[in-house]
């Protein structure tokens, strides 16, 4: 019998993540003794070099620290400067800014369906194995992932890294007429977004429901991108400038990583199901409808359930970047002007895997004198962890081999990405030069 | 018979995802490439791994730890043809600003605790390791470059990837150049065309991701930029990006003005 022995279920190297990491799960007569995800992806030094750079610089910069999300950061740069420096963006360029991200969240979530997580509810190695059988299908989620793109090119220039984003808006604002082609487009999209919903709503789902807290920031008025203040399930209501102050980063027995937790309660859940859980009531009709024809309702708990969170969450965005290209009236300028001061600023933004937090004190110079980044994967990792010592406990009948796919496909459910998230792990520098 | 497809491998070292993202965001093409090689190994996009040698090799990223040292070299091994795709693996990307400073000051800024993990001093590229057959710039590549490439490999002829500057692209792309008539920074005189324009389309000046065109006068642009009111520091910061590493640019940055 399996369940009698010592056991490891191990992935040196995890495919369809963004990044390098790998896990390993060690069982003792019929417990779980240790998990790890661990982290291969070398450091990079983003918070070191930031130090020194001028106030402009850092929306530009830190998109590289993600290729899948580089919005994000530009957008939680931007937010984190403009609020040392006392400025808030609204109206126009605000909306063109979430239209951007709604780009990106498209981009993302398609890529994460179809191409990342499909292929383990349908036993497939990748998404070209599955178009042998689900052609359709894939083709259906590369165009989405193409209008997600298209929006993302026509607003910031090109789709990975966009260079037009600034501190205090754009370098250069659309005509109505030039996001045109774009309506048509989303259009299609958001029916293939609906038909996605349905699809990835007939997946087998394992039956696993952890008592999640989950983390999204919370808005009054909208379904939020880059707005509002930051809740949890368990009642927790702070505004931005507190993450610090309940957010920590503690060394935890058995790991070298680092673990995001709540300050004095544990690990916590952020991404698309702790914003579908958090803000269902901010969702659009056409969203919520599509959530109730596939039996989608707060609180799921199901994270297996979160490729289905993400494909209501890809009708939200199709739909959304509509109302928002309805509505553009063009801005008088392409930014407001925003002029440095020793201060210090933070801000937060829904990248499509979480909560991304960056703060930067600015000196007398315009210089960043220092920074701090906190990805979604670096909070999301404790949870990870809890997640597969829970789901491995009672499953330890089943085969090796199989068990260990499935231990990938829970990695998934976060759509982790390693390459935002290795500052979250500590290291040692060897001279070896 | 039908002939073999080649087998295609995609690597990773130190960099962001985005330039292997970028054949993913090939959406209208990848399943015909998918069709024309085999995707032999290519972590981000498939747990199957087929055993090498690989005919083609694209390789993203920079060498930044003892492990990798040894992994570029059983890479190069295993390739018939090797390809480095993007800043980091042509230059050593962002995270050669490290270059400049004291890795370990840069470590005790971000990190609070020793671990496993190990960095080396410097960020370096592909070709500073193993020979290369052939380098895509830019931070990231260009999805119509990256195309290109793969037309030209399975065709057996060389990629037709310009070297000339951004200028050329400016010029017929009907842009008003914005370092002449706006006296606005640009690094496109001496940055390798490849994007398009980009920035001067957006109205911005060029920042350089695809690294120093074939022949540069980095000092002629530094003067330049001098003399339209900017300071030395931030002349050194424009040359000090993403391509950093970079000889022309490294050299422009270290420059005593």
């Amino acid at each position: 019998m399996p369940s009698a022995a010592n056991r490891t279920l191990r992935v040196p190297a995890l495919a369809r993540v963004e990044g390098e990491g790998g896990m390993i799960i060690r069982t003792h007569n019929g417990r779980v003794r240790d998990v790890e995800l661990r982290i291969f992806e070398p450091p990079r030094f983003f918070e070191a070099f930031l130090r020194g750079r001028r106030y402009t610089e850092p929306p530009d910069i830190t998109a590289r620290i993600c290729g899948i999300c580089p919005v994000a950061y530009q957008m939680s740069a931007c937010l984190a400067i403009e609020n040392a420096c006392g400025i808030t963006v609204a109206g126009p360029l605000h909306d063109l800014r979430r239209l951007l991200y709604c780009g990106e969240w498209i981009e993302s979530h398609a890529l994460h369906i179809y191409l990342l997580h499909a292929p383990d509810y349908l036993g497939y190695q990748s998404a070209v194995d599955m178009a042998r059988d689900h052609r359709p299908e894939v083709e259906r989620g590369l165009q989405l992932k193409k209008a997600g793109n298209e929006i993302l090119t026509t607003l910031g220039g090109r789709a990975i890294h966009p260079v037009n984003v600034r501190v205090g808006g754009f370098y250069r604002v659309p005509t109505p007429a030039e996001l045109e082609p774009l309506a048509e487009r989303l259009r299609s999209a958001r029916d293939a977004a609906v038909e996605t919903a349905r699809w990835v709503a007939g997946f087998d789902f394992p039956d696993f429901e952890p008592a999640y807290e989950f983390v999204a920031l919370r808005s009054a008025t909208t379904y939020p991108i880059m707005e509002g203040r930051l809740g949890s399930s368990l009642g927790l209501d702070i505004a931005v400038d507190e993450f610090e102050e309940y957010f920590v980063e503690e060394h935890v027995a058995r790991s070298n990583a680092l673990h995001a937790h709540i300050r004095g309660r544990g690990s916590y859940l952020t991404g698309p199901l702790a914003r579908f859980n958090l803000n269902f009531a901010q969702l659009s009709p056409l969203a919520k409808e599509v959530s109730r024809d596939v039996k989608l309702a707060p609180p799921t708990p199901n994270p297996f359930k979160s490729i289905v969170v993400r494909a209501v969450e890809l009708v939200y965005a199709c739909d959304e970047a509509l109302r928002l290209i309805a509505e553009y009236r063009m801005p008088d300028t392409p930014s407001i002007p925003v002029e440095a001061r020793a201060a210090t600023g933070c801000g937060c933004t829904e990248a499509p895997r979480g909560i991304l937090y960056h703060r930067y004190r600015i000196d007398e110079d315009g210089l960043v004198a220092e920074a701090r980044i906190v990805p979604p994967t670096s909070q999301n990792q404790a949870q990870i962890e809890a997640d597969l010592r829970a789901f491995v406990e009672p499953r330890l009948d089943l085969s090796t081999a199989l068990l260990t796919r499935q231990c990938e496909q829970a990695i998934r459910n976060y759509d982790p990405c390693i390459s935002c998230a290795t500052h979250f792990v500590s290291l040692e520098v060897r001279e070896t030069d | 018979m039908a002939r073999r497809r080649p087998k295609l491998a995609v690597w990773k070292f130190a960099s962001c995802d985005g330039c292997q993202l970028t054949l993913l965001d090939c959406e209208d093409e990848l399943l015909a490439i998918a069709g024309a090689v085999e995707i032999a190994s290519f972590p981000e996009a498939s747990r199957a791994q087929v055993a090498g040698p690989y005919d083609l090799s694209l390789v993203e990223g920079s060498i930044t730890t003892p492990d990798d040292l040894e992994r570029i070299q059983a890479v190069r091994k295993s390739s018939k043809y090797l390809v480095a795709i993007g800043a980091c693996a042509t230059s050593g990307g962002i995270q050669a600003l490290r270059n400049f400073a004291s890795v370990a000051e840069f470590a005790a800024a971000v990190y609070a605790h020793p671990g496993y993990l190990a960095t080396l001093e410097r960020s370096t590229p592909i070709a500073a390791h193993v020979p290369v057959d052939f380098e895509l710039r830019g931070c990231p590549i260009d999805k119509g470059q990256l195309v290109e490439l793969l037309s030209a490999f399975l065709i057996g002829r060389r990629p037709n990837v310009p070297t000339y500057s951004v200028c050329l692209e400016c010029k017929r792309r009907l842009n008003v150049c914005v370092l002449v008539a706006s006296d606005m920074p640009c690094l496109g005189p001496v940055t390798q065309a490849g994007c398009g324009a980009l920035c001067p389309a957006s109205g911005r000046g060029c920042y350089g991701c695809f690294g120093p065109a074939d022949t540069t006068n980095t000092r002629a642009l530094a003067n330049r930029l001098n003399e339209i009111g900017m300071a030395r520091p931030d002349v050194v910061r424009a040359f000090r990006t993403f391509n950093a590493g970079a000889e022309a640019f490294r050299e422009e940055s270290e420059r005593d003005a």
